[in-house]
């Protein structure tokens, strides 16, 4: 799960973590209301959406005026940002953050999470700040430093040492560099984060550390048990038919293509969208109904599919293993009736029961193919949805 | 001979009374598996499935010798589930649950080292011997004893797999689902060299998928420990990057853990990798 920077900065203030003086707006007079609270002689007004790369499409403006910050808040309220990390249609611009401008000597980089390679938690820092981390990563390693942080033990002061030394930081900043680390672990842990970055972490000419940008991306499987951060969700920066998909406890990914895919099992999902696409067609989502299928999940999916209107024909792909074949295909019919599917449907099914399970598919008078195998499955579902 | 499991191993069930734990109990009873009892808190003395119920892992190693056992609780009482199992000295541990934080994982990671315990999942179909014992969620019905060993991250790509080493008469020897989380138990590599050194298993068919390094270490090791057969099939060659896949672990971020880069590592390797899902049991035949 994602929040927004405003809200991560909030976190970074509850532990310790400086960041610049600012505050959230939702309007265009609360922005300039906020500069001047603010005080000082210009300020930095960001966008804030789930998405990196904001700075170079106009998404984080500097203004020397009150007039100025209004000007720009007017202009990015209500409009969509498309950035390098989102889709064509961008994400919409609901609120700012209104921050005091600092002038800045160094810009550094600052994260931590988990490294599955590792099974630990690892800081990664480097004097590379304010630039795509793994570019930096890619062209020059060396100018990367990692730290790993023995669960048992926690974050020790000499792995601070190490990265302050890294980072270039003298006298006090030694300090205020563990400081900001020991808030980061302390704040991953309490709130079962996977990411924690700040990019960049400035340097400014008194010698200041402070966090310029903020990202927080928790564990999905964690944030039942942390309400205040599942109340700063916000279903606006994310899919529509992602959201509606969660309710129902299914796994739904919106995708550029025209064959709607409903699969039991993650696995087997992703590997149907790669054979659709082996045999000349292009998948419209992923979708992974579970493993316990029943007619109400069956129904849902394919609402969800279909609530895509580039879906030109679906193809259900279910390997029925505890739940019998039979069981499945009257769940899919039931649902194409309910549902009122309208496109050709592809029916593979596999497992205990397939014969019956084929047999209920076949002859319905429904726009329903049931498929011997996967492979043929996917070919005829990409000549229907090239038919239409 | 096979691996992990066989007809003499005993098993308990951990969230035995459990909905899940009671399905997936009575399915592993039908397929001959020796299950010889079950753990629920508060519930010891009890009778469940004519077998008894246990207080505690020790209780039921004391009084079963279990040596295996399979976990069906929910999520967040999970990793206390794995550990009581560690500390009462079972030696094979198959967890089933999806959904463990990811922190947890790795505190029991990391508490497992030393032990010599062996994990199998989480979010994971478990391990079976085809024909000896069933530990997992995964139909018994569509196994058949043989000579393929499988191992998988994935649940239905693993059906998939048996499915089709059954269609060609190969059977399996003994199928491992590894699991989709980032931070799991055993891994390809510790999957791999026991079915090299299993002499019924003549073949091995490995299925990844997107995210993580594991497959390009299996690569390296097969290229220089495995002399049997391997076919490899990878999923989510279509998937988008930094979206996660259905499985915690299947997501590409950074460039990294992409099917194309695993799909070269095990190419460079000598390895044959299948482009279709649908061609894994023809081409193991193919390569015996």
């Amino acid at each position: 799960m994602n929040i927004h920077e405003f809200q991560a900065k909030q976190l970074f203030q509850n532990y310790g973590i400086p960041i610049p003086d600012g505050k959230q707006a939702t309007t265009a007079n609360s922005a300039g209301q906020i500069a001047l609270e603010l005080g000082g002689e210009g300020w930095v007004v960001k966008a804030q959406v789930h998405a990196g790369g904001r700075g170079k499409v106009g998404g984080v403006k500097l203004a020397k005026s009150f007039a100025e910050v209004i000007e720009h808040a007017t202009a990015m309220l209500g409009k969509r940002l498309v950035t390098i990390q989102t889709d064509s249609a961008g994400l919409p611009i609901n609120s700012l953050l209104i921050e005091k401008i600092y002038a800045i000597k160094r810009e550094l980089y600052l994260s931590v999470l988990v490294d599955r390679g590792s099974e630990r938690i690892i800081f990664i820092a480097s004097a590379a700040g304010g630039m795509d981390i793994e570019t930096v990563a890619h062209e020059t390693p060396e100018r990367i430093i990692s730290v790993q942080v023995h669960p048992a033990a926690g974050l020790q002061a000499y792995q601070c040492r190490k990265v302050a030394y890294a980072l270039g930081l003298k006298g006090q900043q030694h300090k205020s560099l563990q400081k900001i680390m020991q808030g980061m672990y302390d704040l991953f842990l309490a709130k079962d984060a996977s990411q924690i970055e700040i990019n960049p972490l400035i340097e400014t000419y008194d010698g200041d550390l402070l966090a310029l940008d903020a990202k927080i991306n928790f564990d999905d499987n964690a944030v039942a048990i942390h309400p205040d951060i599942l109340a700063m969700k916000d279903p606006a920066q994310e899919d529509d038919k992602e959201n509606e998909a969660q309710r129902f406890g299914l796994n739904y990914i919106t995708l550029d293509g025209n064959i709607g895919c409903m699969v039991n099992g993650a696995g087997l999902a992703m590997a149907t969208m790669d054979l659709v696409k082996l045999k000349g067609g292009l998948p419209a989502n992923f979708l992974d109904v579970g493993g316990g299928t029943n007619v109400e999940k069956v129904c849902e999916a394919f609402k969800l599919i279909l609530s895509d209107t580039s879906v030109k024909a679906v193809l259900v792909n279910i390997f029925g293993g505890i739940v019998k074949c039979d069981v499945i295909a009257s769940g899919i019919l039931a649902a194409i009736e309910q549902v009122h599917v309208t496109v050709p449907v592809v029916v593979r099914l596999e497992g205990t029961n397939v014969e019956e399970g084929r047999a209920l598919l076949s002859n319905t008078g429904l726009k329903i193919y049931a498929a011997d195998d996967l492979a043929h499955a996917a070919e005829q579902v990409v000549k229907l949805a090239e038919a239409v | 001979m096979s691996i992990l499991i066989n007809k003499d191993t005993k098993v308990i069930c951990q969230g035995f009374t459990g909905k899940q734990g009671t399905f997936h109990s009575e399915q592993a009873l039908d397929y001959g598996t020796q299950l010889v009892g079950g753990v629920t808190p508060e519930r010891g003395g009890e009778s469940h499935l004519g077998l008894p119920v246990f207080n505690t892992v020790q209780d039921a190693v004391n009084s079963t010798q279990a040596t295996a056992s399979v976990i069906y609780v929910p999520p967040f009482y999970a990793a206390d589930a794995i550990l009581e199992a560690v500390d009462a000295g079972i030696k094979l541990i198959v967890c089933i649950t999806e959904g463990i934080p990811i922190l947890q994982m790795l505190r029991v990671k990391a508490a497992m080292a030393g032990t010599g315990a062996l994990l199998i999942g989480p979010n994971c179909p478990g391990v079976i011997t085809p024909g000896e014992c069933k530990i997992g969620i995964m139909p018994g019905k569509i196994h058949l004893p043989g000579s393929i060993g499988i191992v998988s991250r994935s649940g239905t790509l693993t059906y998939e797999s048996v499915h089709q080493t059954t269609q060609q008469g190969l059977g399996q020897s003994t199928c491992v689902g590894i699991g989709g989380d980032p931070i799991h138990g055993m891994n390809f590599v510790d999957v791999l060299s026991r079915f090299q050194a299993d002499e019924q298993t003549k073949g091995i068919v490995m299925v990844g998928e997107i995210g993580g390094g594991e497959e390009e270490e299996a690569a390296d090791y097969i290229k220089a420990h495995v002399t049997k057969p391997v076919v490899a099939y990878i999923a989510g060659q279509t998937a988008p990057p930094g979206k996660r896949m259905g499985h915690a672990g299947a997501i590409v971020t950074g460039g990294k853990g992409t099917a194309e880069g695993k799909i070269a590592a095990l190419r460079a390797a000598g390895i044959e990798v299948v482009n279709s899902p649908t061609e894994i049991g023809v081409a193991m035949k193919g390569c015996l």
